[in-house]
């Protein structure tokens, strides 16, 4: 039914947003946290900084990623040269730029998550006397799953479409970082690629519909979970 | 024993508190809200930090400005139930019942979930989510869940406002076990002044963040420079009583008190058992001379000791019994054409009808009535 031209885009795009959603998740839930909860000069920097990628056009984050991350960038170069790592024109570079991307808006789900609870019940924790990790892994981290949640899915169905980023930053090459919106790119340049355009973007509507479905799915799932009809 | 005395500046709220609770039986702070009373539960859990003084637990150091001493929240062993009561959302109520009790070494753990499932009555709930219990079932896990913290004390910060009347009689019942069968001093917060009378051994009012008066029940509810503090319109003397005899046939029950005796309807209590009876001061009326051919079954002579400002057309008068209490609102009419004065001798008229609030004493176990 599918080419293998096709399986490849598709496999090689769960693969690239799979990768992005897992490494960020940590990351976005400290961010969400600090922002969340803390009070500190600069604040507001902070929060900009960690939204510029969703108002920058994403060539410019291609870009950035490139001129730090490239064999010649400064975090890119140690990179390869203590671990050997490169992440120019390499999936795992797609997984970064997708990352970077979706990380606005996986930090901004998880943070109404945090603000979401109500403050009282940690107080009620401390006075049964628990810590302030023994707060967080109990009631805070389990009362924003469903938050982490919704953030994960929206951030996987923004990575399955990252473009411009991408194809910056990794360029597009077939099996490595041709991930389906660059197969799409690529169909409709060459000629009479119409049918694989319109064939890859059905694809593609698919696929980002499923995973919506799904984080609203679970969603209810987990909401029920922690006691909230 | 609670000792505390705490200064705190809340914008231009001023608190400036300091009282002693008793290691035993409820302590109600009881004042309007809005006067402090639950800034004060919250310093001595340590949810909010007093500018300066003290708070002390059975000689345990909580708190203390001057030496520099502040107990972080989770290691003070305070019990807290909140008005809101604040169950965990994502947990069963067994596993809210034992978030504390988890959390206490092995060694410290002297209240278990059996009997403080059966006493407060909730061993159905169990394995239920609190979002399906009842308002004052969820309040009754608050409490077990405090509980079996293994708390040093108590704290209850109004359990029962948010409760309609219903849910209330339903919970009561249980404090007052509290109360009465665990050796843990609580600190209750109210502006219910029938809660307090129901449940308090020692009272603390509390306005304008300042403590007015303290001390028991049956002191502070026949203060008359309290204006009415307690009870208002329906203020009244609280006389703590003993069940003495029964007389099915005339279907009276006699109580004893320091001071003399009372009649009321036949109660099914038995002998000895410790009571608290309210005498609104409005179904007293007083008397110069014994009346003869009367109704009333309650003749109590005493001497008036104090005469209160006028308001409105009434007056209150408190009369000693000889070791107790007891208030009387009269007219100022009745007060001129008297001559009723302070060491005036008068006979206070009590209906046995007028025995509209009885409960039981805070000594006593609990007693359906």
């Amino acid at each position: 039914m599918l080419t293998p031209l096709e399986i490849e885009a598709v496999s090689l795009s769960l693969w690239v947003a799979s990768w992005s959603t897992l490494t960020v998740l940590p990351l976005a839930i400290v961010a969400a946290l600090i922002l969340a909860r803390a009070e500190f000069w600069g604040k507001s920097l902070f929060d900009g900084i960690i939204h510029l990628p969703l108002v920058l056009p994403p060539v410019v984050i291609g870009y950035l990623l490139l001129i730090t991350l490239g064999t010649r960038g400064v975090i890119g170069s140690w990179l390869l040269e203590t671990f050997g790592i490169r992440l120019i024109f390499t999936s795992a570079g797609a997984s970064v730029a997708a990352g970077v991307m979706s990380f606005p808006l996986m930090v901004r789900a998880i943070r109404l998550a945090i603000e979401a609870i109500d403050g009282g019940l940690e107080a009620a924790a401390r006075t049964l006397g628990a810590g302030p990790i023994d707060r967080f892994l109990t009631i805070t981290l389990p009362l924003t799953l469903p938050g982490i949640l919704s953030g994960a899915v929206m951030a996987f169905a923004a990575s399955l479409g990252e473009f411009g980023a991408t194809i910056t930053f990794v360029s597009n090459i077939p099996g490595e970082t041709r991930t389906l919106p660059l197969a799409i790119y690529t169909a409709t340049q060459t000629p009479d690629g119409d049918l694989e355009a319109a064939r890859l973007v059905a694809l593609s509507f698919t696929l980002s519909l499923s995973a919506l479905i799904l984080s609203e799915w679970l969603g209810r799932r987990v909401r029920r979970m922690m006691g909230r009809p | 024993m609670l000792d505390i005395a705490i200064k705190r500046r809340q914008g231009s709220f001023d608190l400036d508190i300091a009282f002693q609770a008793p290691s035993q039986g409820v302590t109600a702070l009881f004042g309007p809200s809005g006067s402090g009373k639950s800034s004060v539960i919250n310093a001595i859990a340590g949810l909010s930090r007093p500018d300066a003084g003290h708070i002390l637990l059975d000689g345990a150091v909580l708190f203390d400005s001057a030496r520099r001493v502040d107990v972080p929240v989770e290691k003070r062993r305070v019990g807290y139930v909140f008005q809101d009561s604040r169950l965990f959302p994502h947990m069963s109520v067994l596993d809210n019942l034992l978030y504390g009790l988890r959390r206490v070494p092995q060694g410290e753990r002297r209240i278990e979930l059996e009997p403080v499932a059966k006493l407060l009555g909730i061993d159905p709930l169990l394995k239920r989510r609190p979002h399906t219990l009842s308002g004052g079932e969820r309040q009754r896990v608050a409490v077990g869940r405090a509980l079996l913290a293994q708390p040093r004390i108590l704290l209850m910060d109004e359990p029962l406002a948010s409760l309609d009347a219903a849910r209330k009689a339903e919970i009561l019942p249980y404090i007052e076990r509290l109360r009465d069968e665990l050796n843990i001093p609580i600190v209750f917060v109210s502006h219910s002044a029938d809660e307090v009378v129901r449940l308090a051994t020692t009272l603390v009012l509390v306005a304008d963040g300042r403590v007015r008066a303290t001390g028991t029940v049956a002191e502070l509810s026949v203060r008359l420079d309290l204006d009415g503090a307690i009870g208002g319109p329906e203020a009244g003397a609280v006389l703590d009583t003993t069940v003495v005899s029964h007389d099915p046939d005339s279907r009276l029950t006699a109580l004893r008190f320091n001071g003399g005796e009372l009649t009321v309807p036949l109660l099914s209590l038995g002998i000895g058992q410790p009571l608290r009876v309210r005498i609104q001061a409005r179904d007293v009326i007083l008397a110069l001379e014994p009346p003869s051919r009367i109704s009333v079954h309650n003749m109590l002579e005493g001497r008036i000791i104090e005469l209160g400002e006028a308001t409105g057309p009434s007056r209150d008068v408190k009369i000693d019994l000889g070791g107790s209490f007891l208030l009387a609102r009269v007219t100022q009419h009745s007060v001129e054409r008297l001559g009723l004065a302070v060491g005036t001798p008068v006979f206070a008229l009590v209906k046995s009808v007028a025995f509209d609030r009885v409960f039981p004493g805070p000594a006593g176990k609990h007693i359906a009535l």
